[in-house]
């Protein structure tokens, strides 16, 4: 049985890694985060998901005699030997306060909530520290140029954890910069789905008002034979304007 | 960790079977489905909640006699974390109108539909605003809006199928006809769905939909919904407070039995604080870190069930928590990765499952109970047809190669984007390679009893989310989560918006109803009486914890 969630079966090789300058000895199999609390310590701060994507887990790490740092997400990042670590579980960053329904989707807009955004140095140390792997650089330069879209596009995978932004030089906050443009680029500049405005007009209308009431009063024999032979199965391959046969429930 | 050479020998055993399966698939040939009246077999042989011993009733509360996993009632069968007769009422610390425990999706839709009628409100979360279920969830949201082949006929008939006709029909009505609503709400807050060029949406299929209406925001819709609620609450500051790790372990009532606020944690200096409010909304989520029958868990660390305590010693029954559910597809190799999720949207997308010989068992788009027992049936001693890994344990495999043979080489890389990385992480392509995969603990299908209103048996108490039970039965279907959500978390914080109005005068503040509590825990004369809520799941080093000889720990944490 595929069972047991935190084991750190079978007793693995041991490596020395090094939290906050201490070092312990460790399972060499486990992610930075499980060999924290092998070490001992209770995660409160820097643990969230667990799972790579809530971005609480920041962390830098180097090795003796090597001039670069790393950046990794500590929940992600299988241990190596003789790491120096430390994690960031916050960085202080400025977040605009802004009314999405009174906002522009533009570049002119971005400056106006992020002045400092121009501030931009083009140095690439965010890029260098995404553990996520974004164009961080380039996502800052699109915004500057008031490419909503590409800016909203190349931070899709953000998860906010704070890398870039602990590493600018500028003191930008990237992060807060991607969402704006994402919120932006959602909002204004995709089209509406038509579709969706139709449906919610049909519901406040009270099209489904008897059909739904029906169903529910249903007992449940007759709730299975409805469910059976009037689910008609739309195909895997089906394209995207593929019409049922039955069309009285629609 | 790439794939060991014994399992690159059983990877080309898949591929030897592969191109038969993606041409049945092209001509619409599909693994013949479980008929659903035979559904009750395989899963009372092989799903989790029915195995032996699993089930114990609760001696206490309102729901005495219940039967349910016995990792909860635990929980219910323990006393407070703190003795309620240290704590002094006549101190508040924090008075405000509506308080929302919990910052996940429910909690904010909550906290931001409050706010906009008026109110005051102070989110209350354990660890930071969006360290939650809803971050984490991938594959998608339900709704029927494509209005030439889907309607909320049709997306009601799929929930209850799906919760084998038991859910509640007030909640499923409510949450089928809200979701267009809530999809429309979502496009407005700008929430970056994936889109055709003219702006209608893109959706799928997912377990148990006759319809594709799973839309999507590439690989991490929970994440983008996630993010721009939480940006939206930060952006309502005036009117919204957030109160990080400092979760709820005590709910506060007044004289008159109404909900008026709760005791929290101030989990880094360790105080306890006192907060009156109005009305409460629970939205705390749902409890795989208790590691039920101790599979591995999909959820985030702060999962831990601590609402549904909060909220039965205060008097409100649960429902529907007798099941559980498995996701059918966790990973199980690497080991780094175990237990991760990897989304129902694969599976959506056309990739088998297959066993060690490369032969499909079972119709990829069962309910996710039903496909879960398959899987554990496949990888049991009857079949023995699992995938071993070098881990010691079992597994199956989910045939991700076939999406691009099917969709067009770049489908999977398009697609599913965060798992491309996290794989090629391991040395993994999950374009070429398949993944393995074993069912890993995932949802709390059931949890407080509320009406579609939100409402609980307690005035001035409301509950939205995964913590709530009844909408999705006895099992949930894909998407149908990130729904409930959203559509219940804005109901709560409507209707709690709109009670705090015209509640008169509030009573004293009280905690007799935990002492009262503890009383009838204390007649079960257990050995060693647990603590509740846990807060926390105790991670850490057992040898470690033997030598901390000056720590004093109440349940799980200090
Ligand atoms: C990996 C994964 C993938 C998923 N994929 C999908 C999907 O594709 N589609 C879908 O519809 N659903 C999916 N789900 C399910 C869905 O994401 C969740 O059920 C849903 O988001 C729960 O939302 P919630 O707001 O109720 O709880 P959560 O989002 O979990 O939020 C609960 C919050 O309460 C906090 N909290 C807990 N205890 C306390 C306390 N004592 N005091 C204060 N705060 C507390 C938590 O820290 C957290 O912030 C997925 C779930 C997981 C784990
Ligand atoms: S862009 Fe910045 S905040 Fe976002 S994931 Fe990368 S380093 Fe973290
Ligand atoms: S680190 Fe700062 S200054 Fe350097 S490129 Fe990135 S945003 Fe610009
Ligand atoms: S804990 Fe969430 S990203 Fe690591």
């Amino acid at each position: 049985m595929s069972e047991k969630s935190q084991s750190t079966n079978p007793p693995a090789e041991i490596v020395p890694i090094y939290i906050l300058g201490k070092r312990y000895d460790v399972p060499a199999s486990l992610t930075i985060q499980k060999a924290m609390e092998y070490a001992g310590y209770q995660l409160i701060r820097g643990c969230g998901c667990r799972g790579g994507i809530c971005g609480a887990c920041g962390t830098i790490y180097r090795f003796p005699n090597d001039s670069r740092l790393h950046f990794g997400l500590a929940c992600q990042t299988v241990v190596e030997p003789n790491m120096y670590l430390t994690q960031i579980p916050f960085f202080p960053g400025n977040k605009a306060v802004y009314d999405i329904e009174a906002i522009e989707p533009t570049g002119v807009e971005i400056v106006r909530q992020y002045p400092e955004v121009v501030k931009c140095m083009g140095c690439n140390a965010c890029t260098e520290s995404c553990p996520m792997d974004i164009k961080v650089m380039e996502y800052m330069s699109a915004a500057i140029n008031g490419d909503v879209k590409r800016t909203a596009e190349l931070s899709f995978d953000c998860v906010m954890c704070g890398l870039c932004s602990s590493r600018c030089p500028a003191e930008e906050v990237q992060y807060n910069i991607a969402i704006l443009a994402r919120r932006l680029n959602a909002k204004y500049l995709t089209p509406k789905a038509k579709h969706l405005e139709d449906r919610v007009k049909q519901i406040d209308e009270g099209r489904y008002e008897v059909m739904l009431r029906d169903v529910m009063k249903a007992d449940p024999a007759e709730l299975r034979r409805l469910y059976i032979e009037t689910r008609q199965m739309e195909p895997a391959m089906a394209d995207e304007m593929w019409e049922p046969e039955d069309k009285r429930f629609l | 960790m790439p794939y060991t050479a014994e399992l690159k020998k059983l990877i080309k055993t898949v591929e030897s079977t592969r191109a038969v399966r993606v041409e049945r698939k092209k001509r619409g040939e599909e693994f013949p489905a479980i008929p659903v009246d035979q559904r009750s077999d395989i899963l009372q042989k092989f799903h989790p909640d029915y195995r032996e011993g699993n089930r114990k009733e609760i001696r206490v509360g309102p729901s005495k006699g219940y039967a349910i996993s016995k990792e909860i009632v635990t929980l219910l069968e323990a006393k407070s974390r703190v003795d309620p007769a240290k704590i002094d009422l006549s101190e508040v610390d924090i008075e405000t109108d509506i308080l929302v425990l919990g910052g996940g999706g429910a909690g904010n839709a909550a906290a931001i539909i409050a706010s906009e009628r008026g109110a005051k409100v102070l989110v209350a979360t354990k660890l930071r605003n969006g360290d939650a279920n809803t971050m984490m969830a991938e594959g998608g949201i339900q709704g029927a809006d494509k209005t030439w082949k889907d309607s909320p006929y049709y997306h009601y008939l799929d929930v209850l199928g799906g919760g084998h006709f038991s859910n509640n029909p007030e909640l499923v009505y409510t949450l089928v006809t809200e979701a267009p609503k809530v999809l429309s709400w979502l496009e407005k807050l700008g929430t970056m769905f994936t889109k055709y060029p003219d702006g209608t949406m893109r959706s799928l299929h997912g377990g148990g939909t006759c319809r594709k209406r799973m839309h999507y925001a590439g690989d991490i819709t929970g994440a983008e919904i996630m993010r721009t609620l939480r940006d939206e609450t930060r952006n309502k500051r005036d009117k919204i407070t957030v109160l990080e790790f400092a979760p709820a372990v005590e709910l506060l009532l007044d004289t008159d039995g109404r909900c008026a606020g709760a005791v929290l944690y101030n989990l880094e200096t360790e105080e306890y604080i006192i907060v009156k409010a109005k009305a409460v909304v629970i939205a705390t989520g749902g409890s795989g870190r208790l590691h039920i029958q101790n599979f591995m868990t999909t959820n985030h660390y702060g999962a831990t069930g601590d609402g549904l305590v909060l909220a039965y010693r205060a008097g409100v029954p649960l429902c529907f928590l007798h099941t559980v559910q498995y996701h059918p597809t966790g990973a199980v190799f690497p080991e780094q990765a175990e237990g991760l999720l990897i989304t129902e949207k694969v599976r959506g997308a056309g990739a088998n499952v297959v066993n060690i010989h490369g032969e499909q068992f079972v119709f990829e788009r069962e309910p996710r109970d039903v496909e879960a027992a398959a899987i554990i049936r496949e990888c049991s001693e009857e079949r023995g047809n699992g995938v071993p890994t070098p881990t010691g344990k079992f597994g199956v495999w989910l045939d991700s190669p076939m999406i691009d043979m099917l969709e067009g080489e770049g489908t999977i890389k398009r697609e599913f984007p965060g798992k491309t990385i996290l794989f090629n992480r391991y040395g993994i392509d999950i374009s070429r390679d398949p993944m393995l995969i074993y069912p890993t603990l995932h949802y709390q299908n059931g949890g407080l009893e509320i009406n579609s209103d939100c409402e609980t048996n307690i005035p001035g108490l409301f509950a939205a989310g995964e913590v709530a039970g009844g909408i999705h039965g006895e099992n949930r279907l894909m998407g149908n989560s990130l729904l409930d959500v959203c559509v219940f978390g804005r109901i709560a914080g409507k209707t709690a918006a709109n009670y705090v109005k015209n509640i008169g005068k509030q009573g004293k503040l009280s905690i007799d109803h935990v002492k009262k509590y503890n009383k009838e825990v204390a007649t079960l004369k257990q050995a060693d009486t647990p603590v509740s809520p846990m807060v926390l799941p105790d991670y850490s080093n057992p040898d470690v914890r033997k030598r901390q000889l000056t720590s004093n720990y109440v349940g799980t944490i200090r």
